[in-house]
């Protein structure tokens, strides 16, 4: 099969991109969508044209690196596989089929279809953690956790970071990996005393990294890789409201909320 | 010649670990903070040891080449992490994990860090849970456990098939408190390309950040390397297309020995090749091989047929047929090496020949199709996806892949190189796995070195240095390793040649498949490196690096690593043959078992199996490179010594 | 407690909030205006008995506009965000995962508060201008021996004009869209749902917008087909004519002298 590629193309941050299109080699539809871009950077190489920049790393679904939006949604037509999962044969010979980076305020192109996503980053550095020094834990069978609760729990850190629902909110909202990491933690009895503060805090860094807000349109979750459900950004809008309606007694004037 | 000084303590071996942190110097709170430590990656080695370093109130500076530490390959481990908790209470022990790793390592691996590594094994388990890492539960709220990769009681933790990532999580959180509490800088798309050595001593690093391509330096008083392992030498491996050596190559470059390279572990349930385009082989959990089993046809005119239409008679069930006690649950090195055995006698099955049946049939008609999709449902999809074949229905094609190097950078007890100040941790050492890793012990291992090994082990080389007192980057040490740095890269995008990196990539890892794979021959690895170093020559004539070196260029970051790739790839064929043995995952087709053996005439091993020779090397091979390409690198022995554990044959026949 | 009017989540608790006030008037209010199919004088004593407590009136009108100036300025204040955190949009393909109604909230809320003000015009004000036949203030009738304004007479008679009808029937077809994302998500924003209710929810939020939908659109359908009023509209028109020939002619008095 072939298929004719029309891709984001931008230097770097501060020069704007537009977009190319480039015919491929002949391709097979066992290949994976990286594969392809592979095979058309090789392409390009070999006629002396700089390859197409893209993420990509354990291309197995779970390090959440590759980003394409293709053909207007993120990871492609499949419903619950990242890009690296999405296989050729979705395609049709003769196709064209639009890439593009992910498009957000909060991650600033860096080069053709590579984005910066440190915003996710910033926002567990400041609380998407459990506060346990090395060596202090006790015995892992000490505290009991509810097999319901453990596998909520899991349903919610099986998040991979990959920024897919904030390409696909039209708020470039970050609230399903937001609401993700705060219910993974909240939901074990292990994450009960930062909860509060946890929810707070990262909410706080997820609105000064110009994400938008939620109209819980649950386009998120329809290209979530691992399908994580809206329902856990109800949890976390309870949690904030909780937190906030009890506020810290404690806090310095200003600081609370 | 280096001195390769295991460091390990005196007296018994359960108390080594206890008495040697016990000895230890440690150092006072006011001082911690004058000292300053890099680690570099973030997989569960180096984000236990970025954070836990940093609690205990060193300073810290963390790099990752990746846009963010969450990525680390560590991420994508499936199957679960061992613990010898025993709260199946089905027999397991902190000796019984220790031993089982010894045995499984087929004694080659140091004693008193695997027992070290047992031992620890149980806060592994304590410090996860504590931070919030969703191992699955029973109804009581217990934690599960299961068996896994042939072990015979149950000691793995797990979260669904997704163990490694919630670990990595969970030690990703720990980091992110210390980079939130400013205890922690951490450099992201930051890669090591160099090792600062100053007057014997791992003093600093030289980086490259890969969006702007700036080369900088940055000097510390210890360094902790934890780049994880060496796989994709083959090209194609289970490993992320972006892993790679270069880190602990470049360490080699400066002095310090690289042990066992040849150990690498080849993974049995892997979907095959399906193409010359292939970029990444998926593993596909070892969990499956408890309900599926693995066939070929016991004819050569059969492989070619529809599985559904082979009669039951003209199957060769050849795990079960050649291990009886253990069947389709033989540790990794074994099943692997006998799906090639089948293959090469023609009766691969697949489009390439190169492929054996996972059938699920009898599971489905034993326990329903419903209790087979629910235990495996996540990994027939994934293999849905790949192959478009629906496993319930016919049998899954799997093929052995690269998919762990047990050889690394040498490290004594402390988990530190002949090189003072450089430390090195996880897959990228040697120390715990010896010739063959278990399923369940990798992570293992990371979280150990991390959590618990490095913070109480660095102290004793930190002591011995003056706070405050490492040398400034604007040593000479630091401006040669970055004008080096600056050469290599000058040197690739000055080549204008016609082969783009990827090309001299994929040509590497067939030489090395062929030559330095499952079966390895003297006269194959003796042609494998001449092949390597003409290779080598063609790669820095030939080899194009479009686009510009101050910017974004993921060819010159391939170019970089395909380059050490070219020489590492020398070096492992060079220990695999000069290991004239077979042990664990090195198989040499000289050194097997024959009907001549009384092992084999006894019924405790199969013909074809592995022939240690414990008696010339029972060793660890650490090399050391001699200043240039042009010569034989060193080769420095460390005495393998076994003091508890008595080396035997290892059967797991019976 | 700042938060909730400068954090992301903070303004969609107000968004629910408000909602949720403008939501139960628009429940009285069908339920008022559904006395309509009764005779005359139900929803005329019901009109007059509004109006004869002017202190429950006026908090019950200041704390709706309240809500409703909220509501508003917050959903602009979040459209401008939302707007601003994607500067970029996608060249290729359409949307999916999500449902038109719940893109498309700030438009409906929109046209939504465009009809509100035609409607105050309409029926509060009573401006001849938006009425298409006259002045409704004129209409007036007898109850319990008093006069009182004719509100029955003035409704079959504003639904007797078919491009009322038709501008009444368009904004209760985008409240139906409002309100059907909107109720759910408003328990979704509050975080009063999680994974068990959310889909009961979901219908139950449906089902109250489709009621709401087919209660108020019976009104000027049964109105306008003549299932109702019939008799009555003539009347009223006859009224309207007469009082309105009546003034002009006061008029025409006055000038001639």
């Amino acid at each position: 099969m072939k298929i004719k590629l029309k891709v984001w193309r931008q230097k770097n941050r501060d020069t704007p991109g537009q977009f190319k299109t480039y015919d491929s080699p002949e391709l097979n539809e066992h290949m994976s969508f990286l594969e392809m871009l592979d095979v058309i950077n090789e392409d390009l190489a070999n006629k002396g044209e700089e390859p197409i920049a893209f993420d990509h790393d354990c291309r197995e679904g779970i390090c959440g690196t590759c980003s394409c939006v293709i053909n207007g949604k993120p990871h492609g037509p499949n419903r619950g596989v990242a890009t690296c999962q999405t296989y050729m044969r979705s395609f049709k010979d003769g196709d064209t089929i639009v890439v593009e980076p992910w498009r957000a305020k909060a991650f600033p192109i860096i080069k053709d279809l590579v984005v910066d996503r440190t915003a996710f980053d910033r926002i567990q550095h400041a609380g998407g953690y459990i506060s346990v020094r090395t060596g202090a834990a006790p015995d892992a069978n000490a505290i009991l956790v509810p097999k319901k609760d453990a596998d909520l729990a899991m349903d919610a850190a099986q998040c991979i970071g990959c920024g897919a629902c904030v390409a696909a909110c039209k708020n470039a909202s970050a609230m399903l990996f937001v609401a993700a990491k705060v219910s993974h933690l909240g939901l074990l009895p292990q994450g009960q005393p930062e909860r509060e503060k946890r929810v707070l805090a990262m909410v706080k860094q997820m609105d000064e990294e110009g994400f938008g807000a939620c109209t819980a349109t649950g386009s998120c979750q329809a290209v979530c890789p691992k399908e994580i459900s809206i329902a856990f950004i109800a949890r976390m809008n309870h949690d904030y409201g909780k937190a906030l309606l009890k506020g810290d007694p404690h806090a310095a004037p200003g600081q609370a909320g | 010649m280096a001195v390769l000084n295991s460091n390990i303590p005196p007296g018994p071996l359960a108390e080594k670990w206890e008495q040697y942190k016990f000895n230890t110097k440690l150092i006072n709170p006011a001082n911690k903070r004058k000292y300053k430590v890099i680690v570099v990656g973030a997989g569960l080695a180096g984000a236990s040891a970025a954070a836990t370093l940093a609690e205990l109130g060193y300073e810290v500076h963390n790099f990752v080449f990746h846009d963010s530490p969450r990525r680390a390959h560590s991420v994508a481990a499936q199957g679960g992490i061992n613990a010898a908790k025993n709260y199946p209470n089905d027999g397991d022990s902190v000796y019984r994990l220790f031993y089982d790793t010894i045995k499984g390592g087929d004694f080659r691996s140091r004693e008193a860090n695997v027992y070290r590594l047992a031992e620890v094994s149980l806060n592994i388990i304590d410090q996860c849970v504590a931070q919030g890492v969703p191992f699955a539960r029973e109804y009581g709220g217990f934690l599960d456990n299961r068996s896994f990769g042939g072990a015979q009681v149950s000691r793995t933790f797990y979260a669904r098939g997704q163990t490694g990532q919630q670990l990595l999580i969970g030690a990703y959180s720990a980091l992110n408190k210390m980079i939130g509490a400013h205890a922690v800088k951490s450099y992201t798309h930051a890669e090591m390309l160099d090792l600062v050595v100053v007057n014997g001593h791992a003093k600093g690093i030289i980086v490259r950040h890969l969006e702007t391509g700036a080369i900088t330096r940055h000097n510390a008083d210890a360094i902790v390397l934890a780049t994880g392992g060496y796989g994709n030498v083959y090209n194609l491996s289970t490993l992320a297309r972006n892993s790679n050596a270069t880190a602990i190559w470049r360490a080699y470059k400066r002095g310090a020995c690289f042990a066992n390279p040849c150990y690498t572990q080849i993974h049995p349930t892997c979907i095959p090749v399906s193409g010359d385009y292939q970029s990444k082989l998926t593993l596909m959990s070892e969990s499956l091989r408890n309900d599926g089993r693995v066939w070929v046809p016991k004819k050569k005119e059969d492989c070619k047929k529809r599985p559904r239409d082979i009669p039951e008679a003209d199957r060769d069930y050849y795990l079960e047929r050649m291990y009886a006690a253990f069947g389709n649950l033989a540790p990794r090195d074994v099943s692997s090496r006998a799906a090639k055995q089948v293959c090469d006698e023609g009766r691969g099955i697949g489009p390439s020949g190169l492929g054996v049946y996972l059938d699920f049939a009898d599971a489905i008609q034993r326990l329903g199709e419903g209790k087979v999709r629910e235990r495996y449902g996540n990994l027939f999809a994934m293999y849905h996806e790949i192959t478009n074949e629906d496993a319930y229905h016919t049998p899954m094609r799997i093929y052995p892949a690269v998919h762990y190097t047990m050889g690394g950078l040498w490290v004594d007890y402390n988990l530190m190189s002949n090189l003072p100040g450089l430390f090195v941790l996880g897959e990228a050492n040697f120390s715990d796995h010896g010739a063959n890793r278990l399923g369940a012990s990798a992570l293992m291992q990371g979280l150990a070195d991390g959590y618990f090994v490095i913070p109480a082990t660095i102290s004793a080389y930190l002591a011995s240095q003056n706070p405050g007192q490492r040398p400034p980057v604007e040593h000479d040490a630091f401006r040669a390793a970055e004008a080096d740095v600056q050469a290599i890269i000058t040197k690739l995008m000055n080549s204008k040649g016609k082969h783009t990196p990827t090309s001299f990539h994929r040509r590497l890892g067939k030489i090395m498949w062929d030559h330095c794979g499952m079966a390895r021959t003297k006269a194959g690895l003796e042609a494998g490196i001449k092949h390597i170093i003409a290779l080598r020559d063609e790669y820095w004539r030939e080899v194009n690096v479009l686009g510009a070196a101050n910017d974004w260029n993921q060819a010159l970051e391939l170019a970089n690593r395909v380059a050490d790739y070219l020489e590492l790839g020398e070096l492992m064929c060079r220990d695999a043959l000069h290991r004239e043995e077979s042990c664990g995952a090195h198989f040499r087709e000289e050194y097997q078992y024959t009907t001549a053996d009384p092992e084999v005439q006894n019924g405790l091993v199969n013909v074809g199996d592995v022939k240690r020779r414990d008696d010339v090397f029972a060793y660890v091979a650490g090399w050391e490179y001699p200043g240039t390409t042009e010569k034989a690198p060193v080769l420095n022995k460390e005495p393998l010594v076994y003091e508890a554990a008595h080396m035997s044959t290892r059967s797991y026949k019976v | 407690m700042s938060g909730i009017f400068k954090s992301s989540l903070g303004k969609k608790y107000l968004m629910a909030g408000t909602g949720v006030v403008l939501l139960s008037f628009v429940v009285g209010h069908l339920i008022g205006n559904l006395q309509v199919f009764g005779p005359p004088e139900l929803i005329n004593r019901y009109a007059y008995f509004l109006h004869s407590k002017p202190a429950l009136l006026w908090s019950a009108r200041i704390g709706l506009l309240a809500a409703l100036v909220i509501h508003v300025s917050t959903a602009a204040r979040l459209t401008m965000e939302n707007r601003a955190a994607r500067p970029i949009g996608y060249a290729g393909g359409v949307a999916f995962g999500s449902t038109w109604q719940s893109r498309h909230m700030f438009l409906s809320g929109a046209v939504i508060l465009a009809f509100v003000a035609y409607h105050l015009a309409h029926f509060t004000w009573r401006l001849p201008a938006v009425n298409g036949l006259g002045d409704f203030t004129k209409l007036q009738t007898v109850l319990d021996g008093k006069t009182v304004p004719d509100v029955y007479g003035m409704m079959i008679l504003g639904f007797q004009v078919w491009w009322v009808v038709l501008l009444y029937l368009i904004a209760q077809v985008l409240l139906l869209a409002h309100l059907s994302h909107g109720i759910a998500s408003a328990f979704f924003s509050l975080g009063l749902r999680n994974h068990v209710w959310a889909p009961h929810l979901q219908r139950a939020g449906l089902a109250l917008s489709v009621a709401l939908f087919l209660g108020f659109v019976s009104i000027p359908a049964a109105i306008f087909t003549r299932v109702i009023g019939a008799d009555y509209a003539e009347k009223t028109r006859m009224e309207l004519r007469a009082a309105t020939q009546f003034e002009a002619a006061l008029v025409r008095g006055k000038e001639a002298r």
